[in-house]
């Protein structure tokens, strides 16, 4: 009998502590936020120049797809979509400087793999821009489809990229020999297809867009037709801080849901009083959807409003810019695209 | 004792906290490491490295592994380095000795070389040959080649290739020559030592050079025929060579900046250690009755290389260092490629960057105990 209680009690003492331990965790903020709401800005680490993406004009202001999505954060954390320090970073220093510490979140047109989620230390949070590799040749070379490719043809791209491994997928599946040119820095990469060390250029789709406007004589290239990756391009946060991962997946997905009940910074806050509760969710007129993260009510209407929904910060940045005026798969899934967001409620 | 013990304790604390200091540090790697999530491990040299590369000396693509890849970037990089020090020796030498010329026009040209390549920053003369001199190369299908073989283009230099048969046995007969040579020079010594005969050491080694290989050819099967480089049409505008060996623009635009970047400091080198030998000791060997060459030979150099090897050493391993900026033009070595690539595509910073250095570290070492070694040999033996 007195060895029973015993045990009885021992286990409750045990179930008491796990519990405590599980309510002290949920309550636990995340570091990250803290760290960020601290500071005052969000650490975000961009390309060194694609245009559409995260591009740099002579005053410094950075702009695109990608920029927006960092913005988004700052707006939703700080109230102010301006408070980002942005880090130009390199394909090489990327990762590191996110698994260092040195940003929080990566926004730098980042292919979503298998090996990058699982293996070293990262967690992607979604897709803000669906590509996919493709070619890049001279007009005049003659060159219509990948199919037209032969022996010893020379490749420049960036290296250590998903790119660089599509490429030899490609051209082993194709049975062709090639010459890898790979250097570091886009716009060399660019300088030595133009000067014409290499017969092709290989990049994503939106990329190849925008650098054509780097040559010297865009006109005289063309993009082949053939898609030949899946490239889903997205941010990009540390393992081990859910909370913060959260808040910056949800930064993207209000976005492309904003765009889909046709909530645009203009209309932002009238839609306060709509009839649909979905739309009321998405402004914080009804619900408590920032509590979760511990953000305030407005997080979302204050996303839309300073940086606008999805289609706003495409047609910004990539449409008006002449780059990929057609969406193509970045179009909404109402309307014939890819874009499907789990629903904010 | 307690003398013996002030000696020791000064040095046995430095010690333990150097040892310290390290250990914090890697405690501290370690750590911040596991907050992240990021393991530490070696098994990913295992692994299929799946990316391909430009140029390479030994068999590789993308289906072997990361060590391999490591072990192409490292030929690379000692190639690099090989023929640089190889190129900024002889024109280190030539340009050394031009400047101390009586030739005013000679030993100008040679100070201005000195003074205008060794005050440009390296990387800049590296991004000159690259993007700018190679650059204003034309595209194959423009090129008019060099006697008839040689076709520099923008896509890079096109050579004949050798195509040997029975290459093992032109090879031994190198070794027999050297073998046959040294063997020579001894008993030439010997014979002066003992009976004061002097034998044309020189000719003989030169003739036993071009004779011994030749008769390989006659006799031995060897042949040697050439593949020359033919230009191919892959589509209307692009164009290829084939046959023949393709050498990229990047290693010749990086060797030729390594090697005329250096050759200016082993210029220096060599005029420092030919000018510190002093005038009396030329005329001492004069009034004894030695030729000029023999002075050089004899009295000069052998004072000389002292001097000049100790400084020229540190130009050799400035050289292997700075082959790393290989990175910043497409040139695939040990850093483009582990440093890299390889880093990029396995997101292991710290084990790939520490394996680096430590082969930086092993290569400069062994040239550096290479040269020590000969200087050692060449060294004043006092007796």
């Amino acid at each position: 009998m007195f060895k029973l209680i015993k045990q009885l009690t021992s286990f409750i003492a045990m179930v008491a502590v796990l519990f405590a331990f599980s309510t002290e965790a949920m309550a636990k903020k995340s570091k990250t936020l803290k760290n960020t709401q601290k500071k005052g800005f969000v650490r975000c680490g961009v390309s060194q120049g694609l245009p559409g993406f995260s591009n740099a004009d002579a005053a410094g202001n950075w702009t695109g797809v990608d920029v927006d999505v960092c913005r988004a954060v700052a707006a939703a954390v700080l109230g102010d979509a301006n408070k980002v320090k942005f880090t130009p970073l390199s394909a090489k220093e990327r990762f590191t400087a996110l698994t260092s510490g040195e940003i929080d979140i990566l926004s730098r047109n980042t292919t979503w793999t298998l090996s990058r989620d699982a293996d070293i230390g990262l967690t992607f949070v979604g897709v803000n821009f669906y590509d996919g590799q493709g070619f890049m040749v001279r007009k005049n070379s003659g060159y219509s489809s990948v199919n037209d490719f032969k022996d010893g043809i020379s490749a420049c791209t960036n290296l250590g990229t998903t790119t660089e491994l599509n490429m030899r997928d490609f051209f082993n599946s194709k049975g062709i020999s090639y010459e890898p040119v790979t250097f570091e820095k886009a716009d060399e990469v660019v300088a030595a297809y133009d000067a014409g060390r290499c017969d092709t250029y290989t990049t994503d789709k939106s990329g190849l867009a925008a650098q054509r406007i780097k040559l010297s004589a865009p006109d005289d290239h063309i993009v082949l037709p053939e898609t030949i990756s899946k490239e889903p391009l997205g941010p990009v946060v540390r393992q081990g801080d859910s909370v913060w991962e959260d808040i910056v997946r949800w930064s993207l997905n209000v976005m492309i849901e904003a765009e889909e009940y046709g909530v645009n910074s203009a209309n932002a806050d009238s839609m306060k009083t709509s009839d649909n509760p979905a739309v009321k969710r998405l402004v914080g007129a009804e619900g408590e959807l920032g509590a979760a993260f511990g953000l305030d009510n407005e997080w979302s209407l204050r996303i839309i409003k300073q940086v606008g929904n999805y289609g706003e910060s495409y047609k910004r940045n990539i449409a008006d810019t002449g780059i990929l005026p057609d969406r193509g798969p970045n179009e909404l899934w109402t309307k014939g695209g890819i874009l499907y967001v789990p629903p904010a409620r | 004792m307690n003398f013996k013990l002030n000696k020791i304790i000064p040095q046995l604390a430095t010690l333990l906290s150097v040892i310290l200091v390290f250990g914090f540090l890697t405690y501290n790697a370690q750590v911040n490491m596991d907050n992240r999530g990021i393991e530490f491990g070696f098994g990913f040299l295992t692994q299929e490295s799946s990316f391909d590369v430009q140029f390479s000396l030994i068999d590789y693509d993308g289906s072997h592994s990361y060590a391999r890849a490591y072990l192409v970037g490292l030929l690379n990089t000692l190639l690099v380095a090989f023929i640089g020090i190889i190129l900024s020796t002889i024109l280190g030498v030539i340009v050394g000795i031009a400047r101390l010329s009586p030739n005013y026009l000679i030993e100008r040209t040679a100070a201005w070389y000195v003074e205008f390549f060794r005050n440009i920053p390296l990387l800049l003369q590296i991004f000159f040959w690259y993007f700018a001199a190679l650059r204003a190369l034309p595209l194959p299908q423009d090129t008019e080649p060099m006697f008839g073989v040689f076709f520099l283009t923008i896509k890079g230099l096109f050579v004949p290739r050798f195509v040997w048969e029975n290459l093992d046995i032109f090879f031994y007969s190198i070794i027999a020559t050297i073998i046959s040579i040294i063997v020579i020079r001894n008993y030439a010594r010997k014979l002066q030592e003992n009976e004061g005969k002097q034998l044309p050491v020189f000719y003989i080694s030169i003739g036993l050079f071009v004779i011994l290989p030749l008769l390989t050819f006659l006799v031995g099967g060897v042949s040697l025929n050439f593949s020359i480089p033919e230009l191919e049409q892959m589509s209307n505008t692009s164009f290829k060579y084939k046959g023949g060996l393709g050498i990229p623009p990047e290693l010749i635009a990086l060797t030729l900046a390594l090697g005329l970047y250096t050759a200016t400091f082993i210029a220096e080198c060599v005029r420092a250690g030919i000018q510190g030998i002093s005038k009396g000791q030329k005329e001492a060997a004069a009034s004894i009755g030695l030729t000029p060459r023999q002075i050089l030979k004899l009295v000069v150099m052998p004072q000389a290389l002292r001097i000049i090897i100790p400084p020229t050493t540190n130009q050799y391993l400035n050289l292997t260092k700075n082959s790393s900026l290989a990175a910043a033009i497409a040139y695939p070595d040990l850093v483009l490629i582990f440093a890299g690539t390889a880093l990029m595509q396995t997101g292991r910073a710290i084990e790939i960057v520490s394996i680096t250095m430590l082969t930086y570290l092993s290569i400069s070492l062994s040239i550096s105990v290479l040269m020590n070694w000969y200087n050692k040999k060449i060294a004043i033996k006092e007796k």
